[in-house]
């Protein structure tokens, strides 16, 4: 599909910056240079929770090349700007370690970095509450947990229908800390001009770094402008300004100097966010034909003394299944750790993970087909509010996923088939993640000769969202797309959402297609084009609040197969498929991209990933990409990815589900299932990795 | 320029780092095929040198510590993580960039390959992914065997899936473009220019025979696979 054919959404159009990609030429945050840079170097604390008695600065800043030392001594005051994470050098106060405790600013990258590894700091340490536990003195019900939703939420009578079903299941899933870990780590370049504030961050919304920065350091709004043009990923670790940019800031402030910090991929685990380990206590009671009359999901997870963070890890038990009696509720500790934060599919990907291996145990104790059992629990409406899902297509999506991989010849004894020294197994399990819109500006101008300007402040993280913005433009505005050029991610845009929550395409997109429209409108009633060209400017406010009161989500279903290693007790999948359906799809190309690196993470998260605490030190012990291990190309083989037709005109105009998170949901609870049926041994604690198998394996020689 | 950071990639050959203090070496490095006489602190890896005092921003830094491959660029023809090289110690050597593939006729097959299967998203594992196969293709070519490989007595390699899996996985993607980089790079090793292109700095490169590369299976086409 070529960019100068007559635009038409869902085209497989190759990403417009991809050129700059594959030369080099786009430039990230930390790639802009400046003139008399310096370089920002965060020391860390080495202690959980105490007190800063002394810091040595002195024979820091004796060395060579070393401008300055900020410490809570001399550092600028800041307001608050509701997030205690950026509250950085601020007080003597140590809250987790990790934590920024002096800011090294030097002419090179190694004198910076030399610099603050000889810091010598004196701490009055005061101990330490690092280790999550359901049974945690310190658990308390937050007011509300992320996104808004309900702490807990109760209908009818979960115990008495225990008392009277047919099968129950009754246990405890786990996911341990989880790493975001973007290729690109955080970074930022700031400058200050007289009061003028030029950012470049590594940030998946500029809007929110403007507003925080101009809040927590009193500025004008209109005197501070972020951009992020190419951010190497962020899978939620960028979706607010992390300690990096408020650092830089500062220290171009004290310094009167272009500042730039990049966190190390060791920094990276304490200050830029994590998915909080996560305990879920799922019951299920059903009857004998399988229908659910009780689900119950009470989660446990933490945050940290200086931020509270929710994660609504039960929220997804509340829409996926219907049942009369249903109990979901979270449980939250303040430990003296970094604060978690957003990772792809926050809630929905360790939630679904714990409903569904709740389900697949279903299926186990009820003999009946995990697919089948899924579908007889389909609800007519959302089961928690009552309100009809906008399209839910849960079940087209098992049943061309089961016709896909050959689900019906499935034999569902558990482990009898042998290959070799392998076991080999297949499972399943669904996904849903919410559609959600947010408000959006954008704005459009036509110049003589049938250009276009298109500026919308969306982010391109990887997703996709320069082509896709551009794809958009150019179908309202009935041109192809190499008519259109495109401005994101840049605060001085009319104010955009983040890139987060699967939500931004339907949010900017939609503020795109009304301006292109009623450019289009007015073009066509007569408005003459200038030189300087005929720009409107739209924001979606009303529109978005106009949307009529429905459940609205996307949904997949996952089918691995699993093959477990005898004599290691590893895990390898040679197959995995992925049938989502999730509205309109924009892009074909991209899309596909999207979904399979989604169920590339979650085959990590299945398999590799886990933050090891060492509850000596108080701290992940496994902080690097060599001891934590992201999934490499070797271990991903045969995945495929398909999705459903499905229109949904009660969506953005564009009529798309965001498909950023809907692939990494459920994909863990797939390959337990899988791994499960090649052995008999059901894995509730991931990953599902050698040791938790190995013991219980049969003989490799009978 | 309204802003200080406006300014746009310029060579500086001003060296802050050259500020009296740590102890540096002259030396001059050759990237590109262009000479680069450079004062080098000499605790700064080749990565920071090329990054920060050539403005070759390309190879990019995703850990610093050999462990991710996102810095990958070509020594003497060979792949290397230039985070653990020094850069004084590349004197004398053949360094090739990203940004040194493409030339007059085009991108590099490599290149064109992720382009055409969409094989990366944020784009930031994507210099040393293309640079790493491009040194693996050679090492294939060269006849250098794999864990992935079935029998190493046969003459030449049999690129197949699970070859390029093997030899690519040092180059983590954590937007998981695996799937598409895989047929990407199979792309470029079928491409009938693939032997010229992937030598089109091939002064540089040590002597290889030029075993016969295969191609084993077939990777299914990006976007005809979905509906
Ligand atoms: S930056 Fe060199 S291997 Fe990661
Ligand atoms: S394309 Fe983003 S890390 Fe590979």
């Amino acid at each position: 599909m070529s960019i100068d054919a007559p635009a038409v959404l869902g085209e497989p159009i190759p990403r417009l910056e991809g050129r700059q990609k594959v030369t080099g030429e786009a430039l990230y945050a930390y790639e802009y240079r400046a003139d008399e840079v310096l370089y920002a170097w965060p020391v860390q604390s080495t202690i959980v929770t105490g007190r800063i008695l002394r810091l040595h600065t002195d024979v820091v800043l004796a060395m060579t090349g070393v401008v300055e030392v900020l410490t809570h001594l001399n550092a600028p005051k800041l307001a608050d700007g509701d997030d205690g994470e950026l509250l950085v050098l601020q007080s003597d106060r140590v809250a987790y370690r990790g934590q920024v405790v002096a800011l090294v600013l030097a002419t090179s990258i190694d004198t910076a970095r030399e610099a603050a590894a000889a810091l010598d700091v004196d701490y009055q340490n005061d101990g330490l509450d690092v280790e999550l536990s359901a049974e945690h003195p310190k658990l308390y019900a937050p007011e509300e947990v992320n996104a808004g939703f309900a702490t807990d939420s109760e209908q009818g009578y979960v115990d008495a229908a225990f008392a009277t079903a047919a099968f129950t299941t009754d246990e405890v899933y786990t996911t341990p800390a989880l790493f975001n870990n973007p290729m690109e780590p955080h970074a930022t370049l700031a400058a200050f001009d007289g009061e003028r504030l030029d950012v470049r961050d590594s940030s998946q919304g500029t809007s929110s770094v403007q507003q925080t920065l101009s809040t927590m350091f009193g500025l004008d709004p209109a005197n501070v402008r972020v951009r992020s043009e190419h951010v190497g990923g962020g899978f939620g670790s960028k979706g607010s300004p992390r300690p990096n940019v408020i650092l830089a800031v500062m220290a171009a402030r004290v310094t009167g100097r272009p500042v730039k910090i990049a966190y190390t991929r060791q920094m990276m685990f304490a200050l830029a966010g994590y998915r909080t380990p996560t305990i879920s206590h799922v019951r299920l009671a059903a009857n004998a034909d399988g229908r659910l009359t009780a689900i119950s999901h009470q989660s446990y997870t933490q945050t940290s003394t200086i931020q509270e963070f929710a994660e609504q890890v039960a929220e997804p038990s509340r829409h996926l299944y219907a049942a009369p009696n249903r109990l979901m509720t979270h449980r939250l500790a303040a430990l003296d750790v970094p604060t978690p934060r957003w990772m792809r599919a926050p809630g929905e990907a360790p939630g679904v993970y714990a409903l569904e291996s709740a389900m697949d145990d279903l299926a186990t104790v009820s003999g009946i087909d995990p697919v089948e059992l899924r579908i007889a629990n389909e609800p007519d409406v959302d089961p928690e509010s009552g309100t009809a899902f906008s399209s839910r297509n849960l079940v087209g999506c098992l049943r061309r996923g089961a016709e896909l991989f050959g689900w019906a010849e499935r034999d569902p004894r558990l482990g009898i088939r042998r290959d070799g020294r392998f076991l080999v197994g297949t499972g399943v399990a669904a996904g849903m993640y919410p559609a959600m819109t947010s408000a959006s500006g954008a704005r459009v101008r036509a110049l003589p000769g049938g250009r276009y300007e298109l500026g919308v402040n969306a982010t391109d993280i990887g997703q996709g969202a320069r082509t896709v913005m551009a794809q958009i433009a150019a179908d309202a505005l009935g041109v192809p797309v190499s008519a259109i050029s495109v401005d994101l991610a840049d605060s001085t845009l009319p104010k955009g959402p983040v890139a987060g929550g699967s939500s931004g395409t339907a949010s900017w997109g939609w503020a795109v297609t009304k301006a292109c429209e009623r450019l289009r409108s007015e073009l066509a009633a007569g408005a003459p084009v200038p030189p300087e060209g005929y720009e409107v400017e739209v924001e979606t406010s009303v529109d978005v609040d106009a949307m009529a009161p429905l459940a609205r989500f996307a949904f997949g279903a996952h089918f691995v197969e699993a093959r477990v290693d005898l004599d290691s007790g590893e895990v390898t999948m040679p197959r995995m498929l992925g049938v989502f359906a999730a509205g309109r799809i924009l892009n074909a190309r991209t899309a596909r991209s999207q979904f399979l690196g989604g169920m590339t993470m979650g085959l990590s998260m299945a398999l590799h990933e886990r933050g090891e605490l060492d509850a000596v030190l108080g701290d992940y012990a496994n902080h690097d990409l060599a001891t934590y291990h992201v999934a490499a190309n070797a271990d991903v083989r045969d995945l495929r990815v398909e999705w459903l037709e499905e229109e949904d005109r009660q969506l953005a105009p564009m009529g798309g589900k965001g498909i950023g998170e809907i692939g990494i949901v459920g994909t863990a609870a797939a390959v337990a299932s899988a791994v499960r049926h090649a052995t008999g041994v059901k894995v509730r604690d991931l990953p599902i990795q050698p040791d938790r198998l190995i013991g219980q394996l049969p003989p490799r020689f009978l | 320029m309204e802003h200080a950071v406006d300014v746009l990639p310029t060579t500086d050959e001003s060296a802050a780092t050259a500020s009296a203090g740590p102890p540096t070496t002259r030396v001059t490095l050759d990237v590109n095929g262009s000479e680069h006489p450079l004062d080098i602190d000499n605790r700064m890896s080749l990565l920071d040198a090329l990054r920060e005092k050539l403005a070759l921003t390309g190879s990019k830094k995703g850990c610093d510590h050999g462990q991710c491959g996102a810095c990958t660029v070509l020594i003497d023809g060979r792949r290397a993580n230039s985070c653990l090289t020094l850069a004084v110690s590349a004197e004398g050597s053949a360094i090739t960039t990203v940004e040194g593939l493409a030339d007059d006729e085009g991108l590099h097959p490599v290149q064109q390959a992720f382009l055409d299967r969409d094989a990366y998203q944020c784009g930031y594992c994507t210099p040393g992914q293309i640079c790493s196969a491009i040194g693996m293709l050679r090492e294939a070519r060269a006849g250098w065997p794999s864990h992935a490989t079935h029998d190493v007595a046969l003459d030449g390699v049999v690129l197949d899936d699970d070859e390029v899996r093997e030899r690519m996985s040092g180059n983590l993607c954590r937007c998981g473009a695996y799937v598409n980089i895989v047929p990407a790079v199979l792309d470029a090793a079928e491409g009938s220019a693939m032997r010229d292109a992937a030598d089109s700095h091939a002064a540089h490169a040590p002597d290889v025979p030029d075993a016969s590369v295969t191609r084993g299976t077939t990777a299914p086409d990006t976007t005809a696979a979905t509906r």
